[in-house]
């Protein structure tokens, strides 16, 4: 079970980086919905033995993170009708080498940080790498919805952080945690939708009126 | 039981609003509002009379910081609801369910975090405050709102998604403490055993994570947009509910560091912030054409005030919970106000708005009295919780604190007064007719001004107790 969540989180990683490098946004949610998809599975890999809690939090996280959302965001762009993120503030393979060098980061910073005793001593790197990727797609991508996938991996950073914690946060903090993400990530997308009727474009950085 | 039922009741009544489909339509079911309101403000005021035990194993319990903040937040929404049957008359909102249903919603959730003592639970209230209030901002369904909807979500949701990892890293703190995790009265009797170094960042995140919603400068940008572009009413509740709660978030992690006995890692933090906060406000304010703009940056001013007073210690404490009593009242009634001028004149913007008191002269006067108020003049409230603030600095030994927040203070004074006393006095635009001020919309300010006038002079004997305790749990003392 531990070899299988270290290469769960290895792909983790990966996925992250995946995202750095794609135009398309269709292959963007995709991938996303992978990273939901391998989250879900942690919490079954982690457990010492399977329970409720960690088969219950299991079947939630893949049901909001790898399929709710990214259905819902990938309807919102097909009815927008955009197909790629064209000249992002920070080009695609420099936002990737941005993303190796926050996964270096990442290992550089956890290997420091005073940590208890772990069974998986990934979990919080991963969790700091996939972090800063979620940072990097959300502050250097002009697409507002390109914006809602990196706020969606930085949660996935947090929660990934969050399994370290799983015997003391209780199932029903980590159900409120989850329905608040989904709640979130639907009201942005409703405002992507209405970004897009109302500019022509998913553009936010056309979001430019209020200005003192 | 009460404090489940007072977070539970809005929600209840908000889905029925927003499942039935009898409630479609622009109709906004002021009654129903008006009852949620009466009965949460009702059992809020049984607990000043008679305390209530804490509920769900230590999940929910009432304190002197909860109470607070929970009495302002229940006075607020019913002064907001008193007002809407006013607006609702002259401005119909594009789905009555959705204003509705939002309102409620965001009762609960600011009940939530007031009464949770768990403090993910906190974390899970505070992001329901964030998500119920969006559609609010975005009632008006045009350019504006939609861009400064926009701007709201994604700020407030990445400094919300930062205090959650503070949330983690503060149970990281707590692993091989005694005590049940995140919950506050364990982790502060046991502060001294948390790891410091997490507890440390724990603070940190939560700080800037919470900062972010309360708009404490640099994390303020959403907010004069967003209040800007909010229908008034809301923007008030926000400025004035809240704020205080996201305030209560750092207050929360304030009472464990204190108590850990990390004054000396905190407060220079904290009296940074608030500084920058009253800094940056005072640069705003100069020259600024837009009255809910200019309310905007006096609220990061006084988002900065409260940090100040909480990171001076001593009768900061004190003056920081005085202050958050006296800065929600005062925002719901300068917000109220400036809805009166948008609902007679269209726009909120200081060109074009001339000589208010001869055409709208309630609302002028309490405009110009709240320029008053709200920049800290005697014999308001806020004159009071400033001054505390300022003596706080000085009996820390920190007088050069003290001149600053003097200067800004004056400086955000004179930027007001500016462009208050230009739209209240001088000639009224030519054409323009004096409007019939309805009653419903004027009484929730002058309600809202009598309570911070009589703060003012008199603060009663409940109340100070209260504070007092507050600021103790806080690590400060009573004047």
């Amino acid at each position: 079970m531990r070899d299988a969540a270290q290469l769960v989180l290895l792909l983790v990683v990966l996925s992250d980086l995946a995202v750095l490098g794609t135009t398309r946004l269709s292959s963007c949610i995709r991938w996303v919905a992978a990273q939901g998809l391998l989250l879900g599975l942690l919490p079954l890999l982690l457990a010492p033995e399977l329970s409720v809690h960690p088969v219950s939090l299991s079947v939630g996280t893949i049901a909001v993170k790898a399929i709710i959302l990214p259905w819902f965001l990938g309807r919102a762009i097909r009815e927008a009708a955009v197909r790629r993120e064209i000249e992002p503030l920070v080009g695609f393979i420099a936002s990737q080498l941005l993303g190796a060098l926050a996964v270096a980061l990442a290992f550089a910073i956890a290997s420091r940080l005073p940590l208890p005793a772990m069974q998986q001593p990934l979990l919080v790197p991963v969790s700091l790498a996939t972090l800063m990727a979620g940072f990097i797609v959300l502050t250097t991508r002009r697409k507002a919805l390109m914006q809602v996938v990196g706020y969606l991996i930085l949660e996935n950073g947090i929660y990934l952080f969050g399994l370290t914690q799983t015997e003391s946060v209780p199932f029903l903090i980590e159900l409120g945690v989850l329905l608040d993400v989904f709640a979130g990530v639907f009201i942005m997308g409703i405002v992507v939708f209405h970004i897009n009727r109302e500019f022509d474009s998913l553009d936010s950085t056309r979001l430019t009126e209020l200005t003192d | 039981m009460r404090l489940l039922v007072i977070s539970a009741l809005p929600l209840c009544v908000a889905l029925v609003v927003l499942g039935v489909p009898a409630f479609r339509g622009r109709r906004v079911p002021v009654v129903l509002l008006a009852v949620v309101a009466l009965a949460h403000l009702a059992l809020v005021t049984s607990l000043w009379i008679a305390p209530e035990s804490a509920t769900l194993g230590g999940w929910f319990a009432v304190d002197p910081l909860g109470l607070t903040v929970l009495t302002l937040t229940s006075v607020l929404f019913l002064i907001t609801v008193v007002y809407t049957v006013g607006y609702v008359r002259r401005e119909r909102p594009s789905s009555g369910r959705v204003f509705a249903g939002c309102l409620m919603a965001f009762l609960t959730a600011a009940s939530v975090v007031s009464l949770a003592h768990h403090l993910a639970m906190v974390w899970v209230g505070m992001e329901a405050t964030t998500l119920s209030v969006a559609p609010l901002v975005f009632l008006r369904r045009d350019r504006r709102s939609l861009e400064a909807t926009w701007k709201y979500l994604v700020i407030s949701s990445v400094g919300i998604a930062l205090a959650l990892l503070g949330t983690f890293f503060l149970a990281s703190a707590q692993v091989g403490v005694p005590g049940r995790p995140l919950v506050l009265p364990d982790l502060v009797e046991h502060a001294r055993d948390l790891h410091p170094a997490w507890l440390r960042a724990a603070f940190l995140f939560l700080l800037v994570g919470f900062g972010t919603k309360m708009g404490l400068a640099p994390m303020h940008t959403w907010k004069p947009d967003t209040y800007g572009e909010a229908p008034s009413l809301v923007s008030g509740l926000m400025a004035g509910a809240l704020t205080s709660c996201a305030f209560l978030g750092v207050a929360r992690v304030t009472q464990v560091v204190m108590a850990a006995g990390l004054e000396s890692f905190a407060q220079p933090v904290l009296i940074g912030f608030g500084l920058l906060s009253l800094a940056v406000a005072a640069v705003f304010i100069i020259g600024q054409r837009d009255v809910k703009r200019l309310l905007a940056y006096s609220s990061v001013e006084h988002m900065g005030l409260l940090v100040l007073g909480l990171g001076l210690g001593g009768v900061g404490a004190y003056g920081s919970m005085l202050h958050l009593v006296n800065n929600g009242l005062s925002k719901g009634w300068m917000f109220l106000v400036t809805g009166n001028i948008v609902l007679a004149t269209g726009s909120s913007a200081a060109a074009g708005n001339r000589g208010l008191i001869r055409t709208l002269p309630v609302s002028a006067a309490l405009l110009v009295l709240g320029l008053f108020a709200v920049t800290g003049s005697p014999p308001f409230g806020l004159f009071m919780s400033e001054f505390t603030i300022l003596r706080a600095a000085i009996n820390a030994g920190h007088p050069w604190i003290a001149a600053v927040m003097l200067l800004f203070l004056g400086v955000i004074f004179v930027g007001m007064a500016a462009l208050v006393l230009g739209m209240a006095l001088g000639e009224p635009e030519p054409g323009s007719v004096p409007v019939r001020e309805s009653a419903w919309l004027v009484a929730g300010p002058v309600a809202l001004a009598a309570v911070v006038l009589m703060l003012g002079i008199y603060i009663p004997g409940p109340l100070h107790q209260v504070l007092a305790r507050a600021a103790a749990a806080l690590g400060g003392t009573a004047p």
